[in-house]
């Protein structure tokens, strides 16, 4: 009989345990819904509507601390012209721009590019740097380990901030190396790069871009002894450029993206080949270079002709 | 002149002779006291122990950086051979292979890699395998070893003398009366009682905790603080009722307080930064040993009480820094002008 | 209070070897080289303003480019002959700055410079015009800060100052060119510290030196038997005793705020090498154009003390050593804690050079660096008392502002904490960098 009196018990007492838990979950899950309606963050609709389209990869290329910052911002202002996001690129401003009913601003897709070819094979050792593998480091402690103080220093400080997966270091080259379609031009990189070597442009028309892969700012003479392509500034592109799109600062050849009419004239005047083309065909450039020597020739042509006019006018006899 | 390039890397340009691996090899020497005693004390059994507990640590280490986590394994720097000596000493001599197994599993896979490998874990990885091993075979590890000098219940096991002293008490006897079971203290300080392969022989953790003090690995601050707070403590409950309560000298040779003092609780990982935190650190092990010990259910507490404070580490970190050069000096840095 | 033996900082320190295999070796003038190069930026501030051009005829002690400003200081030429090309060369630094070159032809002094051995005691200039004489002398800190001497003088109103340190600790590994000075020129250098005193209105001087130059000591006490104003004290050998706060800590027990100067606890430090250079500048008319320096190294094959005529290419103070032994791995201008390594052996010996050391192979390249086990030594060694292990992991994951309350700013960059890391962590590689995106960041 006391066994029955001890199970009965037992399973009562389960009962009761089950029945004051439920109780307990029930009353414990309405209070959170009174709460949580009452104390909900009032957040304008609109910016959950915005964040939903972004990508969502809080990169900070808009110049905002995040995806959902960049909400507030773009639904504060209500004008997009200031206000864009690189990795979503024109199609989610435009969403962006219907959500809240504004107009939207188109911008050109921009891209990064290695303003450095100096590889192993083109830049010799002078030393050896055995300090900690970062460029940040290295660039803090002294000019670099080759001759060029201008050059990269090849730790990848730049890939290991690219939450793209948009880069890479050659290991033949000791160059980074952007992989196009997935770079987004977030401006990590460019940031990073304790030289400056990383710079956004404009993807261009047809993808096509035309830029001097070189910063070293010394003499010729001088830049040529620390690596065999730098820039001298010798000006022949600066020269052969007829939209003046090239300018010549502290020896060095720069061309400005906004102006280049990727005519591809300028290419084949360096002599080291270190004006670098993305996305241009073989043919094209070859006609560049035969459009260049077709002006070339002309100018020529005109400056004999001028001498001759300016000889004649002087009444001297023609030269024979 | 050789033409051959010059280094160049940030200064200093030298460096102190200590290295890592320079610092697992002194413990490790530190440790072959004790693990040549606990052989004589044992037997083989002592011996296979250690090394399978080595053996599957470093294999553990291996597999799981290699496999698991792709990193290269730095099995070399020999952190997880210490790793496997200690989890050895803190078990019986007669524990199944299959048992060390997952010891080793559990010290190498969750107490260590699974934070991050070497540096990175909070807990002791010996004591995590070790009190996991306590809670999940409780029946393989408090079946102790006859020793060379022993209480023998019966001729295949015995009981250490924390254990006799926690089961008599409960029986109703009293301190004196135990007392008498067992060897004297010389015999403990020396190791002739039972116990697991690394606690028992005071004299040889000694010469351990000399050989590490002198070559500077670790500093008198943890294992001073907690005996020195075992002794008091426990000499307070001794004298307030010593029929009750065993000698402080009692409670310091016998069980894992010297193990503990010496290899488990100066681990560099686990433990704070700063003296004074270390001192706190002691402290706070010493104390609740004590209480686990007198008033708790289990006879021996240290292996709690470190895991304990191991995770008081990061508080103890922040709260206990040194003196700054210019801290106290910015504040009457008023003074200090208007005076002159 | 203490169980030292003698006076020491109370935080942090390391100990490393002292090899101070140049210590009893007495200071040799160094052969003339064939040309200088001598930078404009040899000094904190701005650089200089040159005044010379290419195939100007010069003179030694002659002025070559003026100071720019309050803070820098004016360069002098250190040799006779003609001025060649100027244009930017590598320097000590690791990086190019503009430097004058000049081919050197004999070796004839401006007129007024006094080149005699005679000790001149009488101090006629007033405390202003000492002052004036320091700059125009282009005296600046010799210990390796290189900081223009007139501006340490020029005390601000409201600091009053009550004690001069003379820093002849020389706590550096290696370094032996201090101690040399200071057996060979005492009785100089006391008067250099006259000068001090007088353009500071201090009464009170004391020098302090590690008792690893007991000869240098001795040499003090007994000169200073009579000199109520100056003693002379011995201290721990421990390493950074030479840090200015340290030494300050040490000898007075005043501890300088942080982003402070000594002056804001009543002190002004100076080089016992920048003193003699005071000392020449205002009793002997002499600029500073040539300074001591040790070559040494393990593998050197007579570690000497020279006296080096500024802007002279550190290849030829190397030859006047025996020359670079086969096996040199590392070549670093200045002690092997704080120095900096070279590249180019034609970079010139400026100012703030105070040793050249040369490292074999062996002992050039860092070891395998392991993760941090928190033995907490680096924090033991820092003699500001800082963390350097999180300072390590707030420069890395770029948490300028958390490092900044941490007192990043304070780092000293002596180098104790990844002397002592056991892991082979390049801590203060972390610190600098942490530091640098600081100042940026300050600076936007």
């Amino acid at each position: 009989m006391s066994s029955e009196y001890c199970q009965k018990s037992m399973s009562t007492e389960i009962i009761y345990t089950v029945i004051s838990l439920t109780a307990i979950g029930i009353i414990a899950a309405v209070v959170i819904y009174f709460v949580s309606k009452k104390f909900a963050v009032q957040e304008d609709p609109r910016i959950s509507n915005v964040e939903s389209v972004l990508p969502n990869t809080n990169c900070g290329g808009c110049g905002q601390p995040g995806c959902h910052a960049f909400a507030v911002a773009v639904v504060n202002t209500g004008d997009l012209s200031n206000l864009h996001c690189p990795v979503g690129g024109n199609s989610v401003m435009k969403r962006v721009a219907d959500i809240l009913g504004v107009q939207a601003v188109e911008k050109d897709p921009y891209i990064a590019v290695v303003r450095c070819s100096g590889s192993f094979e083109y830049r010799k050792k002078t030393s050896v740097y055995n300090g900690t593998s970062s460029c940040k480091i290295e660039a803090n402690l002294y000019s670099g380990d080759t001759g060029c103080a201008y050059g990269c220093l090849g730790h990848g400080d730049c890939v290991d901030v690219c939450d793209f997966d948009a880069m890479y270091m050659d290991e033949k080259t000791g160059l980074p190396v952007i992989v196009e379609y997935k770079c987004t031009a977030c401006n990590a990189c460019v940031k990073e790069c304790p030289k400056d070597i990383l710079e956004l442009w404009p993807k261009g028309k047809k993808n096509q871009r035309v830029y001097v892969a070189c910063l070293n700012e010394e003499k010729g003479s001088t830049a040529r002894k620390e690596c065999a392509v730098a820039c001298s500034g010798c000006s022949k592109c600066f020269e052969s450029c007829r939209y003046d799109a090239i300018s010549m600062v502290n020896n060095l050849a720069h061309i400005d993206p906004e102006k280049c009419k990727l005519c591809m004239e300028c290419v084949g005047t360096c002599d080291v080949h270190n004006i670098i083309t993305t996305n241009v065909t073989p043919e094209k450039l070859q006609q560049g270079d035969e459009q260049r020597l077709k002006h070339e020739e002309r100018a020529r042509k005109k400056r004999e002709a001028e001498k001759l006019g300016a000889q004649q006018s002087n009444n001297e006899p023609p030269q024979a | 002149m050789s033409t051959e390039l010059l280094t160049i890397s940030p200064s200093p340009h030298i460096h102190s002779e200590l290295t890592v691996p320079q610092i697992m090899r002194a413990v490790i020497i530190a440790m072959v006291p004790a693990f040549l005693f606990s052989i004589y004390n044992f037997g083989l059994g002592a011996l296979y122990v250690t090394t399978f507990s080595v053996i599957f640590c470093v294999a553990f280490e291996y597999l799981i950086a290699r496999y698991l986590l792709n990193k290269s394994a730095s099995i070399y720097d020999g952190s997880a051979v210490i790793t496997g000596i200690l989890l050895a000493f803190n078990v019986p001599s007669n524990l199944p292979w299959y048992v060390i197994l997952i010891g080793s599993a559990v010290s190498i896979g969750i107490g260590k890699m699974s934070f991050g490998g070497l540096g990175n874990n909070p807990f002791n990885p010996a004591l995590v395998g070790r009190v996991f091993l306590l809670l999940s075979f409780p029946v393989q590890m408090t079946s102790w070893p006859v020793a060379k000098a022993t209480l023998s219940l019966d001729a295949v096991t015995s009981a250490t003398p924390l254990g006799v002293l926690k089961e008599g008490l409960r029986a109703g006897e009293s301190v004196d009366v135990l007392m008498a079971k067992m060897p004297s203290y010389i015999d403990f300080f020396f190791g002739l009682q039972s116990g697991s392969i690394g606690e028992m022989s005071a004299f040889a953790l000694l010469l351990g905790l000399g050989y590490m003090l002198y070559k500077k690995i670790i500093t008198w601050h943890i294992p001073v603080s907690m005996l020195i707070t075992i002794f008091v403590l426990t000499g307070i409950f001794w004298l307030s009722d010593p029929n009750k309560y065993a000698t402080p000298l009692f409670h310091i040779l016998t069980g894992g307080v010297m193990l503990g003092a010496v290899f488990m609780a100066t681990d560099y990982v686990t433990s704070p930064f700063t003296h004074r935190g270390m001192l706190i650190f002691g402290f706070g092990i010493g104390l609740l040993t004590v209480l686990i010990r007198l008033f708790g259910s289990y006879p021996e507490g240290v292996s709690f009480a470190i895991l304990i404070m191991n995770a008081f580490v990061p508080l103890i970190n922040r709260f206990a820094k040194e003196p700054r050069y210019g801290a106290k000096r910015a504040k009457d840095k008023e003074l200090e002008t208007v005076r002159h | 209070m203490s169980l030292h033996k003698h006076k020491t900082f109370s935080i942090g320190g390391v100990h490393p070897d002292d090899n101070k295999l140049s210590a009893h070796t007495p200071i040799t003038p160094l052969e003339l080289p064939k040309m200088v190069i001598i930078p404009i930026t040899q000094h904190i501030g701005a650089p200089a303003k040159i005044i010379v051009q290419r195939g100007d005829a010069v003179k030694a002690g002659q002025i070559i480019a003026t100071h720019e400003g309050f803070v820098s200081s004016n360069i002098h030429s250190s040799v006779s002959g003609k001025v060649g090309i100027i244009e930017e060369v590598m320097d000590s630094t690791g990086f190019k700055h503009t430097a004058i070159s000049i081919r050197v032809k004999g070796d004839e002094w401006v007129e007024n410079i006094d080149r005699t051995d005679t000790l001149i005691e009488e101090i006629v200039l007033a405390p202003k015009e000492i002052v004036a004489r320091i700059m125009e002398s282009g005296v600046v800190g010799m210990g390796g800060a290189a900081f223009p001497s007139h501006v340490k003088l020029s005390v601000p109103e409201g600091k009053h100052v009550n004690h001069l340190i003379i820093n002849g600790v020389e706590c550096e590994p290696f370094l032996t060119a201090d101690h040399r000075l200071m057996v060979e020129k005492p009785k100089e250098i006391i008067v250099g510290i006259k000068v001090l005193m007088k353009a500071l209105a201090v009464d009170k001087a004391i020098i302090g030196i590690e008792d690893n130059k007991a000869d240098a000591i001795e040499i003090f006490e007994n000169l200073l038997v009579n000199e109520p104003g100056i003693s002379v004290e011995a201290l721990e050998v421990q390493y950074p005793q030479g840090g200015e706060k340290q030494l300050i800590q040490a000898l007075l027990n005043r501890e300088v705020p942080s982003g402070g100067l000594p002056s804001d606890v009543g002190v002004i430090v100076h080089n016992v090498g920048t003193t003699y250079a005071i000392y020449q500048a205002v009793q002997k008319n002499k600029p500073l154009i040539e300074r001591v320096v040790t070559v040494t190294g393990k593998s050197v094959k007579q570690p000497s003390n020279f006296l080096v005529r500024i802007g002279t290419p550190v290849i030829d103070v190397l030859i006047g050593a025996g020359g670079v032994p086969e096996d040199t791995g590392k070549i670093v201008s200045g002690g092997p804690m704080m120095g900096k390594a070279i590249a180019d052996l034609n970079v010139p010996v400026a100012k703030g050079t105070s040793g050249i050391l040369l490292i074999p192979k062996e002992d050039s390249m860092r070891e395998e660096v392991y993760n941090c086990v928190h033995c907490g030594k680096c924090i033991e060694a820092c003699p500001m008392g800082l963390e350097p292990y999180r300072l390590l992991l707030l420069a890395k994951k770029g948490n300028h502002s958390r490092a900044k309350e941490e007192h990043i700013v304070d780092c000293i960059e002596c180098g104790s904490c990844s002397f002592v890391c056991p892991s082979n962590r390049p801590i203060l590689d972390y610190i600098r960098l942490g530091k640098t995106q600081l100042r940026k960041q300050k600076k936007q």
